[in-house]
């Protein structure tokens, strides 16, 4: 480990007023063009706090990998190129219901820490007015085999999984709804490295 | 592979931090669980083919006319830990107007909008990390956390790096503003000289004669734990 000659910025609260500035584009909702491979989905993202109240000034970010499992970063050295119809970067605002609806497909499975493959997920960054250092969660798939094998959702207490979990919507299979609880009972699980 | 270095005890905001009430319904009462990094953190938005417009980066320029508010050039590098510059990163910025307003629907403080300001911009950093920025410097504006709050004057910062662990949204302050000790959001950094850090500088060099005033500001990204021999062999 090499010592570090400087220190990391400190982080603050992206505050009520970013909606004029960070997510006036709202193309960053839709991650898939018509023509991405794979499993195309709507992904709701709910955000509500401690009182189950809807959050409606949150900005939700996804990054996720495409459907074959590549990561539109030098960092993956997989050697295929990623889907040019999907974006793996997605970011919007939460609406008056403290929702944020992306148009995206089910990710692939990419490398584990332990040599093996993850189970399918999407990387979520959660900034809010309140919130001084973003969270950072992560969306799985309900149903998907894969879970069962998943290292990170290993280290997660089993009670406390599905917190993690996207579920289909009982209609509509390609709609998927995910809840952000903040805080309180049923919290979701954030993570830290 | 490389992998990040935690960030230093105290240098972050502490995430429940009761002087600032909106802290407590949206922060998690449990730890938070800390997992390996891996491909899916290593890797990130990189937004390096974000079209940049020309004039993204002069907040003063949007109007026939100027906005109202003291001129300012402001300028920085972003490095991370181990002082490389982060080239080609993409730094957003919004700020309220000279009197303290958001052009923003929900900002009700009865101040003055500006018509020729909207305050946000956008830059990419050059090969030596450096941004620029023309603007106005904001003014502080009044929020209801308590009795009297009111907010330094700041400009909001986005920033991107390398990966998802070098995301960052913060706020830059400006030398000398009397209501740093008053105000919870700075506050909740427990560490000084991280608060400190916060603060941009006055600096003549960049002052403009006859135009505006030059203020720097340099911003420090989560760094990766590679040892510079490793950095070589890759
Ligand atoms: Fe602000």
């Amino acid at each position: 480990m090499s010592e570090r000659s400087l220190i990391a910025s400190a982080s603050q609260t992206i505050g009520p007023f970013y909606a004029f500035a960070l997510t006036t584009n709202t193309a960053l909702g839709v991650m898939a063009q018509s023509g991405a491979i794979g499993e195309r989905i709507e992904l709701v993202v709910h955000v509500v706090d401690g009182e189950s109240q809807s959050v409606a000034d949150a900005m939700v970010e996804l990054w996720q990998a495409d459907a074959s499992g590549k990561y539109q970063h030098p960092e993956d050295m997989q050697a295929r190129n990623p889907d040019p119809a999907f974006s793996g970067f997605g970011r919007l605002g939460t609406n008056a219901e403290g929702e944020a609806a992306f148009t995206t497909v089910k990710p692939g499975r990419v490398a584990g820490p332990d040599g093996g493959l993850q189970a399918p997920h999407i990387n979520v960054i959660v900034f809010a007015r309140g919130v001084l250092l973003h969270l950072y969660t992560r969306i799985y798939f309900a149903g998907d085999p894969a879970n069962k094998l998943d290292s990170v959702l290993a280290q997660v207490p089993e009670e406390r999984r599905s917190t993690l979990l996207a579920y289909p919507d009982r209609k509509r299979r390609e709609l998927w709804r995910f809840e952000i609880r903040l805080c309180g009972e049923g919290e979701t699980v954030f993570f830290d490295w | 592979m490389h992998s990040y270095k935690r960030t230093l005890p105290g240098t972050q905001p502490n995430r429940r931090h009761d002087a600032y009430r909106s802290t407590l319904l949206r922060n998690p009462r449990q730890p938070l669980i800390q997992i390996p990094q891996t491909l899916s953190e290593l890797t990130g938005p990189l937004c390096g083919d974000n079209p940049i417009g020309e004039s993204d980066n002069d907040l003063t320029c949007h109007f026939a006319e100027e906005p109202l508010g003291q001129r300012i050039h402001l300028s920085g590098r972003v490095l991370d830990e181990d002082g490389r510059p982060v080239r080609n990163t993409l730094v957003e910025i919004w700020q309220a107007n000279a009197a303290g307003r958001y052009n923003h629907p929900v900002d009700q403080h009865p101040a003055p909008l500006d018509p020729n300001f909207i305050g946000s911009g956008r830059a990419m950093t050059d090969d030596e990390g450096e941004y620029r920025f023309v603007t106005i410097r904001p003014g502080s504006y009044p929020w209801g956390n308590h009795y009297n709050a009111w907010r330094p004057a700041h400009i909001h910062f986005s920033l991107f790096g390398p990966s998802l662990l070098t995301r960052l949204i913060t706020q830059m302050y400006f030398p000398g503003d009397p209501l740093f000790d008053f105000d919870p959001i700075m506050q909740s950094i427990p560490d000084e000289d991280a608060r400190r850090r916060l603060i941009s500088r006055f600096d003549l060099e960049t002052t403009v004669p006859e135009r505006a005033l030059g203020f720097k500001w340099d911003i420090v990204l989560r760094g990766s734990g590679a040892t510079p021999f490793e950095d070589a062999g890759k």
